[in-house]
């Protein structure tokens, strides 16, 4: 539940993520699609309710609290720095300080480690577009920066990661690498929720959708045994479902 | 480096794109100098001096550069403070009076009211650092736009220096020796130097370690490149912001203490065409107005470069009212530069 003002955001939300599963949510604007995912990062409190990570009651009150439970989020306008490169930005807010006495009195930070790492972590997850990682941000393209995104959240992201409209600026080759990138962390076990507009995107990963509707969830459907036009209908209030669980 | 860095740029580009980028000699050096802020400054310098140094040999002779260092040493202290506060894409107009109240507490605390000299000296590295704390306080809590919450304070602090010395002058010979060891010569190799150059080429190596080898360096870059991205990457941006304008407070108390040195005395006129020379500096450096992009070292050969051309056209005989319109030239140059490298081709 959560409300600003008078107006109602969330009116009693269920939303169960299992292991190794990509869940997306749809919904129209206003839906509360953006509600829900601050709610699960701690951008925003809910009023009431009650969220549960592995079991265990969790409660949030800042973006830094969930990143500490091992949820990731990567946004839309992605959070990344122009300005440094690929390794930076992938540690950015995390950096790694060298071991030893320069680690410790000079405070100094473990370049090539963290070099290493972020190569690892692109190479785990299949990133080929990204030759260099001394290359500036600004000078990658779209996707190439979308892929950057990913692979911080996967490199930190042990419990979940949220994707919001992650193909929503890419052309038709790079949507399919974002794509081919959300398999790859489900086979490797990581749940994500994808947010997004493009229900071909949605309905070739997802396991399950979440429709989102005025606040409520208007059903839980399979992208197996439901058309796009159905959940188009269920989103708008043209057909309701008797068994919202899906 | 340099070379094998934009060729791999090149290759990437061109399998995303599936086309050859067509690249012009300009394309090249517009991408050099949008990856290495400091080339420009320095060319500039070099060109700088073999020009005046062919124009009268004098310029080049180990003399006139030991006095170049030394009258820059001021401007480049403050550069360093300032190069900190435009990373963050803000800016400082207060530091140079900043610097002018640090000076004049740590003169007459120990002259007038016979206070230790390092405990002077403490007093002054205070103030420079409450300056910080004032500024860093107006822009993150009270979310004062950085120009308009210095241009305040820079009336404030010139005030409060004015009536704290009531106009009064404290030569180097009234205070303990501590104040004025900045004054002292050195000899390095042919060049005769103050220990003031010392201790501000000190603060260049130190803030450079800091920004390009710390967590708290990449965060001021960070947070200058796109405030809005550091936040949510989980840094804590005010916390960094703040922390910057207290830094370069400190850096302010420790110029002053140069200023000291320098000048012999501490005035309320000392240096005060520091305060709008050290942004110079930091402009002709290639430090972006922007934000996130830029270095000391870049500052360091901006200034060189203001204090080159004064000498160069002192030398060449030009009428030293030419001299402020060489600088405005050079700024503008500067930042009309920095936009077009800014519009860098992907």
């Amino acid at each position: 539940m959560k409300t600003f003002g008078h107006v109602v955001g969330l009116a009693g939300v269920d939303l169960v993520l299992d292991h190794g599963e990509v869940l997306g949510i749809i919904g129209d604007n206003g839906a509360g699609k953006s509600t829900l995912i601050k709610c699960l990062t701690g951008a925003l409190e809910p009023d009431s309710g009650e969220i549960l990570l592995e079991g265990d009651r969790v409660w949030f009150t800042s973006p830094i609290d969930s990143r500490r439970a091992g949820i990731e989020t990567v946004y839309q306008t992605l959070a990344l720095a122009p300005a440094l490169d690929v390794a930076s930005n992938m540690f950015l807010g995390r950096e790694v300080r060298t071991h030893g006495p320069l680690g410790l009195l000079l405070r100094k930070l473990d370049k090539r480690g963290m070099r290493r790492s972020a190569r690892a972590e692109l190479d785990k997850l299949g990133i080929t577009t990204l030759q260099d990682i001394t290359q500036r941000l600004e000078t990658l393209s779209g996707g190439q920066r979308q892929a950057v995104a990913v692979a911080r959240a996967a490199t930190f992201g042990t419990k979940v990661i949220i994707l919001d409209e992650p193909t929503a600026s890419l052309g038709v080759r790079e949507s399919q690498q974002v794509l081919d990138l959300i398999r790859r962390l489900r086979r490797q076990g990581t749940p994500v929720i994808l947010i997004s507009h493009n229900m071909p995107h949605m309905f070739e990963v997802a396991d399950r959708i979440h429709i989102q509707r005025l606040g409520r969830c208007a059903g839980v459907v399979s992208p197996a045994t439901t058309t796009m036009e159905e959940a188009v209908a269920i989103m708008t209030g043209a057909k309701q479902l008797q068994d919202r669980r899906g | 480096m340099g070379t094998t860095t934009a060729k791999r740029i090149d290759i990437a580009s061109e399998e995303v794109a599936g086309l050859a980028p067509r690249q012009t000699p300009l394309d090249r050096i517009q991408r050099q100098l949008h990856a290495h802020p400091a080339l420009g400054p320095l060319i500039v310098l070099v060109t700088t001096c073999i020009v005046f140094g062919l124009l009268n040999p004098r310029f080049v002779a180990a003399q006139n550069i030991s006095l170049m260092l030394q009258q820059v040493a001021v401007v480049a202290a403050l550069g360093v403070a300032q190069t900190l506060i435009i990373l963050t894409a803000g800016i400082d107009l207060s530091i140079g009076y900043a610097m002018i109240l640090a000076l004049l507490v740590m003169a007459q605390a120990a002259a007038n009211n016979e206070v230790a000299g390092l405990i002077a000296l403490l007093l002054g590295l205070a103030v420079g650092v409450g300056s910080g704390v004032v500024n860093g306080t107006l822009v993150t809590r009270l979310r004062v736009p950085p120009f308009i919450a210095t241009l305040g304070t820079l009336f404030v602090f010139q005030s409060a220096g004015l009536l704290y010395a009531k106009g009064q002058t404290t030569q180097a010979t009234e205070m303990p020796h501590l104040l004025n060891w900045t004054g002292d010569p050195v000899t390095i190799g042919p060049l005769n130097l103050i220990n003031g150059v010392l201790v501000a080429l000190g603060l260049y190596l130190v803030v450079h370690y800091i920004l390009t080898q710390t967590q708290w360096g990449r965060h001021v870059y960070a947070v200058g490149d796109d405030v809005e991205a550091a936040r949510l990457a989980g840094i804590r941006t005010n916390r960094v912001l703040f922390s910057v304008y207290v830094f370069a407070g400190l850096i302010v108390g420790v110029a002053a203490w140069i200023s000291i040195g320098y000048a012999g005395a501490a005035d309320p006129n000392n240096a005060v065409d520091a305060n709008l020379q050290s942004i110079t500096a930091v402009v002709i450096g290639g430090t972006s107005l922007f934000g996130g992009r830029g270095g000391v070292i870049g500052t360091l050969f901006g200034a060189l470069i203001v204090v080159a051309f004064t000498s160069g056209l002192t030398l060449a005989n030009v009428n030293n009212l030419y001299q402020p319109i060489a600088q405005g030239v050079l700024v503008i140059a500067a930042v009309a530069i920095d936009q077009w490298i800014r519009r860098v081709k992907r």
